[in-house]
């Protein structure tokens, strides 16, 4: 976290509709000039966190303050905050230098300086000469830009973006993804930036909080997050994560587990009767499907010790036979089974050997 | 869809009808209306504006246009005061009987004029003589607004549905307080809908007859009650040609500046 304190400071923040929590009491801490996400599937509560900063709705309990200051009482438009809609709201009777000089012309900026801000601000999004249109001419990024530009022009200490890329298409997103995380180191604000997509929140952010049924499951960096996950739930989230528990877990690695080993830590080679090396763990199974990638392959294999686990390899390691019904020899090193917290809920932890043991987790993102 | 040559001929015909139906009646009392012939014979027997001189000198025709004028202003501006309230409750805020509510306003476009008459007039008969009010001007304007209101409403409801609500939040979120927004962004947005809804309301007053029958005092008639009680007085017949003529191009205006007002923004791609 640069700077003192921190930009955004939520307490005990709780916001429920009724008898639904869509938020169930959170605590974060945003610091200056950090890019930090909010990821979560839909309805885990990370969009209500937002509109709670923003100030459109009124936490049930808890606090929200803003760079040390109280804001929890406030309107919108006394907060010094900005946001990025996921529809963007351009107002559609305002010409694009309208929209985003709008910001601007409230706070009674003098005619001749609010040209020229709208012009810089134009000029940071890469729309120079699109001042004079209407939203409804220009192509879905171009509207993008002009949300960003009309957020950004007045400096506010912290933007708001609302799954701002999910309307675009695949390609575009991608550009969007550098130029957006290009544009916040330059102007040095503080993003807080909504998504369900995995990749995107770990390949912008400085910091992620993964966000589970109107809770927080964990804060870190996307590389903790991803190698260190902190609950079952963020080692399926983010990315694909075998969990081994129960039974299984034991004959494999002497504990009862819960462990989750992600797919590309696992190696995969022939049967071998050389002993176990130290600090590795290995188990036999057998070959289940195999399903090709292109940059890689997904062999799932089923243990023998009981349960199934997903193994990746890259296009470029040695192939070593693995068709469907070929034994193989499974290890990895035990620092990447990483251990989570026993949830009762779960199916899985049941003690009876004869339940299943191994839950895959369903495939998101690229592996 | 590709029709066959006969479906087409026939639809075309079909059309041609009903439109012939509608309009050649209408074309009728703008050519009696400068008919010589006094028996209305056709085919005309020559063109004269003496008919259009009648009308013009006519007090009672005179009189019940302004009549007319007047509670069409005064319902229009009682409808959209209370339908664009209403609408802006129903469309942008949940409250308990949000449904009804809107069921409710919307209810009397469906009712007969003859049970909203006979209601409002049993009405104020036993509410308006304490009050020291009578039947007149006033009591049209209230009658007339209970299905101005829906027309009203309903413009303003489906702009309203269009017209997504981060607009509003966005402007508050870039520092404009709730007057600020509404006047920046939010009656921008809606107010052609709100100009058509109030065109049509008058539109709809203008040519009431039903409910302004039992609802109008003794002094007060307006054009249409003028008209159908002139219409059995043989020598009264030629002026009220000129007055139906002289209708229907007034009603001509609003429903042609509804249409142009709506058409505008669809096609302008915006809102």
């Amino acid at each position: 976290m640069a700077g003192s304190g921190a930009a955004i400071r939520l307490r005990a923040l709780s916001k429920s509709y009724g008898p639904t929590h869509a938020l169930a009491g959170i605590d974060l801490d945003v610091g200056h000039g950090e890019f930090f996400s909010l990821l979560g599937p839909s309805g885990s509560g990370k969009t209500t966190t937002l509109r709670l900063i923003a100030g459109f709705e009124e936490p049930t309990a808890g606090s929200v303050e803003l760079a040390g200051q109280d804001v929890t009482g406030l309107a919108p438009y006394e907060r010094d905050v900005h946001t990025v809609f996921q529809d963007y709201a351009l107002f559609p009777h305002m010409t694009v230098e309208q929209n985003v000089g709008y910001a601007l012309k409230v706070r009674k900026v003098p005619r001749a300086e609010r040209a020229e801000r709208v012009r810089a601000a134009l000029a940071s999004v890469r729309l120079e000469g699109h001042g004079r249109r209407r939203p409804a001419q220009l192509s879905g990024g171009q509207r993008q830009r002009v949300a960003l530009a009309r957020a950004l022009v007045d400096r506010p200490a912290v933007l708001l973006l609302d799954e701002p890329l999910a309307a675009l298409d695949l390609q575009l997103r991608g550009r969007m993804q550098a130029e957006l995380k290009e544009l916040q180191r330059e102007v040095g604000i503080t993003f807080v930036f909504v998504t369900h997509d995995q990749g995107e929140a770990l390949s912008m952010s400085d910091r992620v909080a993964v966000f589970n049924a109107g809770r927080i499951e964990q804060v870190g960096t996307p590389a903790e997050v991803y190698e260190k996950p902190a609950t079952a739930f963020v080692a399926g989230f983010v990315g694909v994560s075998n969990l081994l528990t129960g039974e299984p877990a034991r004959r494999v690695t002497g504990a009862p587990g819960p462990y989750s080993i992600r797919p590309e830590r696992i190696t995969l080679s022939a049967p071998s009767a050389e002993r176990e090396a130290a600090g590795e763990h290995r188990a036999g199974g057998t070959v289940a499907d195999v399903v090709y990638l292109g940059h890689a392959v997904r062999v799932l294999v089923d243990l023998d010790a009981g349960g199934r686990l997903t193994v990746l390899r890259h296009a470029g390691e040695p192939a070593t036979e693995a068709a469907p019904g070929a034994r193989v020899l499974l290890r990895w090193p035990a620092a990447h089974a990483v251990p989570l917290p026993a949830d009762p809920g779960e199916p899985g932890t049941d003690p009876d050997p004869g339940a299943p043991a191994t839950v895959p987790a369903p495939a998101r993102g690229p592996h | 869809m590709r029709l066959s040559r006969t479906a087409r001929i026939l639809l075309r015909s079909a059309a041609a009808l009903g439109l012939a139906v509608i309009y050649l009646p209408l074309l009728l009392v703008l050519v009696d209306s400068v008919n010589a012939d006094r028996s209305f014979g056709w085919p005309p027997g020559g063109v004269t504006g003496r008919w259009w001189a009648d009308a013009w000198h006519s007090a009672g025709a005179r009189s019940a246009l302004w009549v007319s004028v007047r509670a069409g202003l005064g319902a229009t501006a009682v409808a959209l005061v209370l339908g664009t309230l209403v609408a802006f409750a129903v469309q942008r805020y949940a409250f308990f009987g949000r449904q009804t509510l809107s069921f409710v306003v919307v209810l009397p476009i469906a009712l007969p004029g003859v049970v909203t008459g006979i209601a409002l007039n049993s009405a104020f008969r036993s509410v308006l003589p304490p009050l020291g009010l009578g039947f007149g001007l006033l009591t049209v304007i209230i009658g007339h607004a209970t299905f101005c209101v829906v027309i009203v409403f309903n413009n303003v409801v489906a702009r309203l549905r269009r017209v997504s609500g981060s607009y509003e939040e966005a402007a508050m979120d870039l520092g404009a307080g709730p007057f600020q927004a509404f006047r920046d962004v939010t009656w921008p947005l809606v107010r052609s809908a709100v100009a058509v809804g109030g065109l049509l309301a008058f539109a709809l007053s203008f040519d009431e007859i039903v409910v302004t029958t039992f609802t109008a005092g003794a002094g007060v008639q307006t054009l249409p009650v003028w008209i159908f009680g002139n219409l059995a007085r043989p020598q009264q017949a030629p002026v009220v040609n000129v007055v139906a003529a002289v209708l229907v191009l007034l009603s001509v205006i609003p429903v042609y500046a509804a249409q142009r007002l709506s058409g505008d923004t669809a096609a302008g791609g915006r809102i």
